[in-house]
Formats: structure tokens, C-alpha cells, sequence
């Protein structure tokens, strides 16, 4: 498959690793943290982890939208399904996520809620025309990658008089939570970040620059096949031995200094930032979060629809999501990974998007039982 | 005078006709339905004899019958390369011979939707009648019911299939065994690929085209070289995977495959890439894996490629002991990472 084989050469990721092995020193523990999902998918689908040496070990990070909604949002979306009728529409990786009551979008839908799964907040709008006499919500997730597509869609519905349409809003910010991580108490000492590809095509690599200098941390920014990963991580481990901090950009292909000026407008024009919003695992957390700008309001599910006061819920007692979120620790740790704890049954977030630390090391890395995060 | 003339039938209308509810009332209109639409394409001597069942020769001794069912759902009914009436044949045909027997009858009970076009319905027994005639598998007995529109989804098709081994030949999941080969008769993800092309949430242009299939003629040539099969089965739902992992629980073994050597349609793996799929997890239909001591290799691979539907044949890993009974990959990258079952409905209704 031509710009896809040129990026899963083995024989190219065999040097880097060569490379990689290389420049770690042996004397030292390189932890970086890899911020978005789907770099901690890619890094167990590839079989990635254990083509690293022992001292480079990579931390999974919060940058998995669905794993870092808490409870209490989902718990909005299953009321608006089942209290107000509405069809709600989701992309189909938070349908499985638990919620409160033993609940959890898909068992709202055995229960006659009318829960669509789409592929693109499009297909929500689509829903939203064929059936005129039904209110119809989207439930918005993601962070600066999915959150252009929402506001385009708000904007259509404005544009085509759309009355039965209306966004519950849950898009989350990068930054802040890069910020929360690094600033911990007693967070895991971290030596290099690997930056998300997809949210940075939006962002650009320049709002880095602070995060970089403050904490004088390197970042990469890397993109999201095997061998950019094993790029970045080589890249990672220079910075280190050379004492920089600096942003580096590896996913060039896709990603400018200044990002995606339009898709910014647009989110600038609709949403606006929230005074707080609580994240799994990292708790609540000022300015992360965005809300539907009240110019948009009448798409905005949460004033549209009475009754939707958010209601934080505490995660399961025995669920390690939270730690393993702050990279503090890592899944196998926690006592119910891979027994009360699967993919098929998840008492946690993390268990069950793909991008998930605990899907990702169940799914692909259970045969080496001592990789995966924290050592 | 008088004279007794048959009464006039209003010949069943099938170019505008649709199913109503009393084609599955059992009076006169269902055996019109019946009558007209299913006897005539599937006809045999077995369907013909009319009665409650069909009455069947028993096999020769010595032997074992074997004896599967199969409900079909998939949706849409139509899609490139099949549809429900062939995928019921080649479903129900696969499972009785992954059991190393040859099959012999079918049934089909159809549960039809109302409302639903008899032209459409036709169709699918005409190629349900052409499936099963390609394959030398009659249907012998049948059962139509309808119900409410809205209750259904056009139409269901459950199949029973029916066959004969001979003694000493019964491939089994709990067959595999340390240092055994693990074959497959040819490119993954067809199947599930074409049916998702065809959905209406979904719908994207490709020339993806089901595997579905009728493979116990492969399965014959392969029994006939005298290898020792120690397990045959199709990796339908769930895929490659699924079906691998089910294996070495049932052996109690481990397993570990390799990437590059998996056969796959490149506009398939393209598919699944944009979809973010895993082409180990989408359905086939026209496939097997087979386990067989390394020994055997050679010449049960040659007997696969010797035959149409096994021209891809590829080996591709090998039987470990694990007592986790873990399912491994060497990546093309040069990784390793375990091969899981699918979680959750990745593809709803494929079969």
C-alpha cells in the first residue's frame, strides 16, 4: 500500500532500533511518555515495546479521549437517551464505556434507548434531517483533532435551518492536561514526551514551545506509524543525552509550526473554553475543556434540554484507571486487569477504547508480561 | 351436464408482488409460495416427496453422520460476490465439512419480513438453488414462516446441514499439538470487507468482492492425500483470529504466526486501514485454516493450491506450547505482539 508500506519497513525500523540502542546510555532509565492513544495503540499493534531496550521505557499517557471522560458525562448522554427520547448519536468506540447504574450506552440501547453509532459527526446531521419529528444529539468526544468537525457540523445546522439538532459537548484540550502531568506532586520523573500527530496538524507544534522551556522537557512531535514512532523515540533519546529541550517535529509531513489556521477559526467562532471540566484520572481541571459559545446556544444539548446538571461520579474503588492515566502506574499493576477487568467486560475507561493502556497491553502485550508502562 | 373444472389460481404476481402475512398462514397462499417459488428452483426427488420430512437413505456403515445448524442475518442481503441464499449454502456446507465429513442434505427455514418483494425473494432462492446445485448439496426439507413488518429485516435463513465421514478421519479444535503447521487456503478479510462496502452508514466504492464459497471439495483433496489433519475450520466471524484462538484454548496450546506471510487482497488491507480495522478480525467465507504435523506440510499445501479455491495457500506459523494458550505475531516491523480475540461487534450481522 504505497504511503503506508514505506512507514512499516522492517528492515528500516531493524537500523532504528540499531540506532536506538545505540544512543541509550546504560547507566540511565530513559522514560518518556507517549501523550496520545493512538501512539499507545501503535506501540503494541507493531509489537514496538519489546523492539526497545530495557532502559527506554514509554508511558502511556491521558491522550486517549474516550478513557479520560469521566462517568458523570456518559451518564448525561444515557439521560438524554432515555429521559428525553432523543437519538443519540456516538462514535462507537464510548458505547461500551461504563457509566453509573451498571449502565453504559450500548445497555441504554438493550433497554430501548435509540443509540446510533456514526463514523463522522456528518452522519449525526444526516440522522438529524431523515428524521425531523426526533430530537437528535450528538455526543461530541476528543480532543483538538475531532473538535473542527463538530463545529463545522453546528455551523451547517445553523446554515440549514436544522431545529431538531443539538451537540452535547465533551472536547477536551491537550495542553492543560500535558501541564497536569508534568506538574503532579508525585508523578512519575519523566525525560521526553512524544507529541499527539494528529492533534498537532490542528495546533501546530509551535504551542509546544512553553511546555518545552517551562519544564524543560523535550518533545517530539511524531506521527503515527511504527517507524516515525521509533524516529521520535531516537530523536527523544538524543535530546536527553545531549541536554536539550527542545520541539522537535518529526511528523513534518503533515505538521506546520502554526498549524491548521482555518480548522482554529472555526473552533475559535463556536466554542468556547469552560471555567473547569473534570478528566478521569486527572480530576477537574481549569480551562481544558470547551463549552458550545452562547451565540451557538440552541445547538448546545446541555442548555437546550432541562435538567442536565453535571453530576461528578467516583470511579470504581478497585479501578487503577486514574493512576495508570497519570502514568504513575502501569496496567498489569492494578489487581483487576485481566480478571474482573477485560475488554469484554470493562470496569474502567481504559479497558475499553483501543487507545486504552489497559485494551492496548491486554489486547497485544499480554505474552511479555513486563513490558507495557512504568518499571 | 355438469363438469368439474379445477378452480382458477391467480398465478402469483412476483414482479410486484411482496410478502404478506398470509404466505405464512400455511392455507392456500403459502402453498402457492411455496408451490411457485421454492419448489421450482430448489426441486429435488427428496423436496418433491411433499410430507412433513424428508425420508433419507441411510449411509453406509461404518461411519458418522454429522449434523450442524447455521442462522443467517447478515445485511444487507445483497453484496458483492453473494448474497443470503448462497452465503446459507456455502455457511452450512463449510461447517459439516471442517468436520472432515462429506455433506450430504441441507434444510432451510426461511423467516420472511412482510412487505418484502417477491422478486427480491426470488432472487435469493434462485441462488440459493444454483449454490446448492454447484455443490452437489441438495436441500431437502424446508419451512417458510412470516412475520409483522417492522419484525423482521426482509429475510432470515437458518440452514441445518447433514453429512457423512468415514471412520478414523474427525479433524477436531482440540487436535493441535506442539511443533504442528498452521495453513490457510488464501487471502483474509474478503467477505467482511465486501458486506461492509454495502452498508448504508458506511458505503464506499471498491472492488472487494466476497470469498463466499462452498469448500468441501478442497477439503476432499486435502483429506485424500493421507495427510494427518488435525484441525480444519473456517475463520468466519471473528475472523483469522478468533478462529486461531479458539483452537488453542480447545488444544490447550499456544500459537505464533507471521504477518508478512498472511495472505491478504491489498484493497482489502487498504480498506481495513481506512477503517482502522484489523483484517485478522473481519469475517471470511470461503476459507480454512488447517493443522497438521510439519511432515505433512508439502503435500497437503500442494493438494490446497491444486485446487481453485486454495490457490493462495500459504503456511503460516506454527504450534507452540503455552499454557496460556496465547495467540502470537511476529510483525512485519519485526515486533511481536499477541493476536487477541475480537472485542465487542466490530461488524454486526455478517453472516
Amino acid at each position: 500500500m504505497k504511503y503506508i508500506d514505506e512507514f512499516r519497513d522492517g528492515a528500516l525500523a531493524a537500523n532504528l532500533t540499531r540506532s536506538i540502542a545505540m544512543e541509550a546510555s546504560p547507566g540511565r532509565t530513559y522514560r518518556l511518555m507517549e501523550f496520545c492513544g493512538g501512539h499507545t495503540h501503535a506501540l503494541s499493534r507493531y509489537g514496538l515495546l519489546g523492539m526497545l531496550p530495557d532502559n527506554v521505557q514509554m508511558i502511556h499517557g491521558p491522550g486517549c479521549p474516550v478513557c479520560v471522560l469521566p462517568i458523570g458525562r456518559i451518564d448525561l448522554a444515557i439521560r438524554l437517551a432515555l429521559e428525553h427520547d432523543v437519538i443519540l448519536c456516538s462514535y462507537g468506540d464510548c458505547l461500551r464505556v461504563p457509566a453509573s447504574d451498571h449502565l453504559s450506552l450500548l445497555k441504554a440501547k438493550a433497554r430501548g434507548a435509540d443509540i446510533r453509532m456514526v463514523y463522522s459527526a456528518l452522519d449525526a446531521i444526516n440522522i438529524a434531517m431523515l428524521n425531523p419529528e426526533r430530537e437528535v444529539v450528538f455526543f461530541a468526544i476528543g480532543f483538538e483533532t475531532t473538535t473542527p468537525p463538530t463545529a463545522s457540523i453546528i455551523k451547517q445546522a445553523r446554515n440549514t435551518g436544522l431545529k431538531n439538532f443539538s451537540v452535547l459537548c465533551n472536547h477536551v484540550l491537550t495542553l492543560p492536561a500535558m501541564e497536569a502531568i508534568l506538574t503532579q506532586p508525585d508523578g512519575v520523573p519523566l525525560q521526553g514526551l512524544v507529541g499527539p500527530a494528529h492533534v498537532s496538524t490542528v495546533i501546530g507544534s509551535q504551542p509546544y514551545l512553553a511546555i518545552a522551556s517551562r519544564f524543560h522537557i523535550p518533545i517530539v512531535i511524531s506521527g503515527f506509524e511504527p517507524l516515525d514512532l521509533l524516529q521520535s523515540i531516537l530523536m527523544l533519546l538524543r535530546q536527553v543525552n545531549e541536554g536539550r529541550a527542545e520541539v522537535e517535529n518529526e511528523f513534518t509531513r503533515a505538521v506546520t509550526p502554526e498549524g491548521n489556521r482555518k480548522a482554529q477559526a472555526l473552533v475559535d467562532e463556536v466554542f468556547e473554553r469552560r471555567e473547569s471540566f473534570e478528566w478521569r484520572g486527572l480530576g477537574a481541571m481549569p480551562l481544558s475543556g470547551l463549552r458550545i459559545r452562547p451565540a451557538f446556544s440552541e445547538f448546545d444539548a446541555e442548555s437546550r434540554f432541562a435538567g442536565l446538571d453535571y453530576i461528578s461520579v467516583p470511579d470504581n474503588k478497585a479501578c487503577e484507571c486514574g493512576a495508570i492515566l497519570r502514568g504513575e502506574k502501569k496496567p498489569q499493576e492494578c489487581k483487576i486487569f485481566g480478571t474482573v477487568c477485560t475488554p469484554e467486560n470493562p470496569i474502567g475507561s481504559c479497558m475499553v477504547s483501543a487507545e486504552g493502556a489497559c485494551a492496548a497491553h491486554y489486547t497485544y502485550g499480554r505474552h511479555m508480561p513486563s513490558a507495557g508502562a512504568v518499571r | 351436464m355438469s363438469r368439474n373444472r379445477p378452480a382458477y389460481v391467480r398465478p402469483l404476481d412476483i414482479k410486484n408482488g411482496r410478502v404478506e402475512m398470509i404466505h405464512g398462514g400455511g392455507g392456500r397462499a403459502s402453498a402457492q409460495l411455496i408451490e411457485t417459488l421454492f419448489l421450482k428452483a430448489l426441486d429435488n426427488e427428496f423436496l418433491r416427496q411433499g410430507n412433513d420430512g424428508a425420508s433419507l437413505p441411510v449411509p453406509p456403515a461404518a461411519g458418522r453422520l454429522v449434523m450442524t445448524t447455521d442462522g443467517h442475518v447478515v445485511s444487507p442481503l445483497f453484496f458483492p460476490g453473494g448474497d443470503i441464499g448462497s452465503l446459507a449454502v456455502h455457511g452450512t456446507i463449510n461447517d459439516v465439512a471442517m468436520m472432515g465429513a462429506k455433506p450430504l442434505w441441507l434444510s432451510a427455514s426461511f423467516i420472511l419480513e412482510e412487505g418484502y418483494p417477491l422478486a427480491d425473494l426470488q432472487l435469493i432462492v434462485t441462488s440459493m438453488a444454483q449454490a446448492s446445485k454447484a455443490a452437489g448439496v441438495p436441500v431437502v426439507c424446508g419451512d417458510t414462516k412470516v412475520v409483522e413488518r417492522g419484525k423482521g429485516d426482509g429475510v432470515y435463513i437458518a440452514t441445518t446441514g447433514v453429512g457423512y465421514t468415514v471412520e478414523g478421519i474427525a479433524p477436531s479444535g482440540d487436535g493441535a499439538r506442539e511443533g504442528d503447521a498452521i495453513l490457510l487456503s488464501g487471502t483474509i478479510g474478503d467477505h467482511g470487507m465486501a458486506v461492509m462496502s454495502r452498508r448504508e452508514n458506511l458505503e464506499f466504492e471498491s472492488s472487494i468482492k466476497s470469498d463466499s464459497a462452498a469448500l468441501h471439495g478442497l477439503v476432499a483433496g486435502m483429506l485424500a492425500t493421507g495427510a494427518a489433519v488435525h484441525v480444519l475450520r473456517d475463520p468466519t466471524r471473528g475472523g483469522l483470529a478468533a478462529t486461531l484462538n479458539e483452537i488453542a484454548q480447545q488444544s490447550g496450546v499456544g500459537m505464533v504466526i507471521d504477518e508478512g506471510v498472511i495472505p491478504i487482497n491489498p484493497t482489502v488491507a487498504a480498506a481495513c486501514e481506512f477503517l482502522g480495522l484489523d483484517p485478522l478480525h473481519i469475517a471470511n467465507e470461503g476459507k480454512l485454516v488447517a493443522i497438521c504435523p510439519a511432515t505433512d506440510v508439502d503435500r497437503l499445501l500442494a493438494a490446497m493450491r491444486g485446487h481453485p479455491l486454495g490457490l493462495g495457500a500459504a503456511l503460516i506459523g506454527t504450534v507452540i506450547a503455552d499454557d496460556s494458550c496465547f495467540v502470537q505475531m511476529r510483525t512485519r516491523l519485526g515486533g511481536r505482539r499477541m493476536v487477541d480475540w475480537l472485542s465487542g461487534d466490530q461488524l454486526p450481522r455478517i453472516c
